[in-house]
């Protein structure tokens, strides 16, 4: 028991909050994860001012602050630009088991990259750069998890 | 150093219990880009950025970097505020501060919220005190209706005059092209209305809503070139008391007491009913409506209902209050505070369509925080000397 200086315990008192959040995706987003889960197709936006085709789509773009319209299939293949092996466990948080890696993929007709799991590689042969290429699983629901993971090719 | 400080802009989306048509960043964009295009500005005008929500709705802790692609706020000097309840009346402040410094002369504030994407009650309870207070709670309802409750037992209110100003609000709204609730109902209506937490029935209580607001400031050195009708700061206060149910003074909200006070003398004013011309107030339930008048000097106290009875604080009346149907009839709260000033603002530009007050000189807006705590704003036509 801890005590305190002027001799009394010190007393916690532990607490769980748990908060359930619907996030509502909004249409841009909704049309990429319906291609995915229906198609197997990866879809980005492309902006007319800068030219880059930004996957996961956005529908506006942060830098230059004009709306996206125009939609851009990309390839379900791409590079690592960086990543990390996972070793410590939070159970009920991360996606798989440690040890696993993670990290950014820019897919082959895109300008950005966005972040997945690595799935399949020797850890220790693992670097930027890097040729990956998208899994999908059997059942999709409509998330990113519909890609189960990236494996190197 | 310090400048005068002028609401040139402002633009709010339109408000319902789940924008499915939008994530959070794409709101906030609806709003900012309603606000550039009502001071005829564009992103590359703005110097710096203010924003809030309440963290927990939405699980988002750093919406400053999150909500850059809806902001407009790449590489620019951005400022996050949250005080829960009260946060689009801080961010509101915080915006005023920020010219008022003389360090940037053009500065977009943002408040928004999605409370459809958590669970109201397990976010606000991150506003009240874990040891004591939590293993009680009873949701937001549960603090205003204790507050009711003490106000009705000192004054003898009835549930009838709550009632009042759950119509008056509700009435208000249908004018309000924007606001969530637009509810066509009646003194039965509200009587009739479920119980939730004596003597708050459902009508008497605030909605949780899905919308954003956004409000552009200038300094004086830029505030006239941008519009011909800026809408001018003349002060501000903010007041906290306590946090634990046991030490509020339920039935006197005597944060928004001294804060209001605070304002007036800054602002010389004697006599808040026949010197203001109207008010935007955070008025969470109908209660409110009835005690926090009172604690803003606009009647004494226990007149609260005799003033709303009357009429004084219809549209028609010498004092109207919330032209645009006021909490009572849209609550996204980060962006709730933030709407009263936005809205204030509009009124003194003449900008309000059917919900228009004639001649608006003076406007008084406020915000309120769940453990009642209370910013104050008085907005004005006329520059301040």
């Amino acid at each position: 028991m801890a005590k305190a200086k002027g001799g009394v315990e010190e007393m916690v008192l532990k607490g769980k909050i748990k908060v359930p959040y619907t996030w509502y995706v909004g249409e841009c987003a909704s049309r990429f994860y319906v291609e995915l889960r229906d198609n197997k197709r990866i879809f980005g936006t492309k902006c007319a001012k800068c030219n880059k085709v930004i996957v996961p789509p956005r529908s506006s773009c942060g830098k230059c602050f004009v709306p996206i319209t125009e939609w851009v299939e990309v390839k379900d293949t791409g590079v690592v630009q960086t990543y990390t092996v996972v070793h410590y466990a939070v159970p009920g948080i991360q996606p798989l088991k440690p040890p696993y890696a993670y990290g950014i993929i820019k897919l082959d007709g895109a300008d950005t990259g966005f972040v997945h799991v690595i799935v399949g590689a020797d850890l220790t042969a693992l670097k930027a750069g890097t040729r990956v290429k998208a899994v999908f699983k059997e059942e999709r629901q409509g998330n990113m998890l519909d890609i189960q993971y990236f494996t190197p090719v | 150093m310090a400048k005068r400080v002028a609401i040139v802009g402002f633009g709010q989306t339109h408000h319902t219990t789940t924008r499915r048509d939008v994530n959070g960043v794409e709101l906030i964009n609806q709003a900012v880009t309603r606000a550039l295009d009502d001071a005829h500005l564009t992103i590359n005008d703005i110097d710096a950025i203010v924003i809030g929500n309440m963290d927990h709705f939405e699980g988002i802790n750093y919406v400053d970097t999150w909500s850059i692609d809806g902001s407009g706020g790449y590489m620019k000097p951005i400022f996050k505020v949250c005080t829960g309840g009260t946060t689009g009346s801080t961010v509101a402040m915080a915006g005023f501060y920020h010219v008022a410094s003389g360090m940037w002369n053009t500065v977009l504030a943002i408040g928004w919220e999605k409370n459809s994407e958590s669970d109201t009650t397990g976010a606000i309870i991150t506003a009240f005190e874990p040891v004591w207070d939590r293993p009680t709670f009873a949701g937001a309802v549960g603090g205003l209706a204790q507050d009711a409750m003490a106000y009705m037992h000192e004054t003898g209110a009835t549930l009838e005059d709550s009632a009042r100003v759950a119509v008056r609000d509700r009435q208000h709204a249908l004018n309000n092209p924007y606001a969530h609730l637009k509810l066509n109902i009646s003194i039965d209506d509200v009587m009739n209305s479920p119980m939730i937490s004596y003597p708050i029935r459902f009508l008497d209580m605030c909605p949780r809503t899905d919308g954003a607001a956004a409000v552009i400031y200038a300094s004086e050195d830029k505030a006239e070139k941008i519009t011909e009708t800026p809408t001018w700061f003349i002060a501000t206060s903010n007041r906290h008391d306590y946090t634990m149910a046991g030490d509020i003074p339920f039935g006197w909200l005597t944060s928004l007491r001294d804060a209001s006070r605070e304002v007036y003398k800054k602002a010389g004013i004697k006599e808040p009913l026949k010197e203001i011309d109207m008010g935007e107030l955070y008025l969470p339930s109908s209660w409110a409506g009835l005690m926090w008048i009172e604690m803003l000097g606009l009647c004494k106290r226990g007149e609260g209902p005799k003033l709303v009875a009357d009429g004084v604080t219809d549209m028609t009346g010498e004092f109207p209050i919330n032209p645009s149907g006021g909490v009572l009839s849209c609550n996204p709260i980060g962006a709730t505070g933030l709407l009263r000033v936005g809205e204030a603002a509009h009124q003194i530009m003449g900008k309000c369509d059917k919900r228009q007050v004639p001649d608006v000189k003076l406007a008084l807006t406020t915000g309120f925080g769940g453990c009642f705590w209370s910013d104050v704003i008085l907005l004005g036509k006329k520059k301040p000397s």
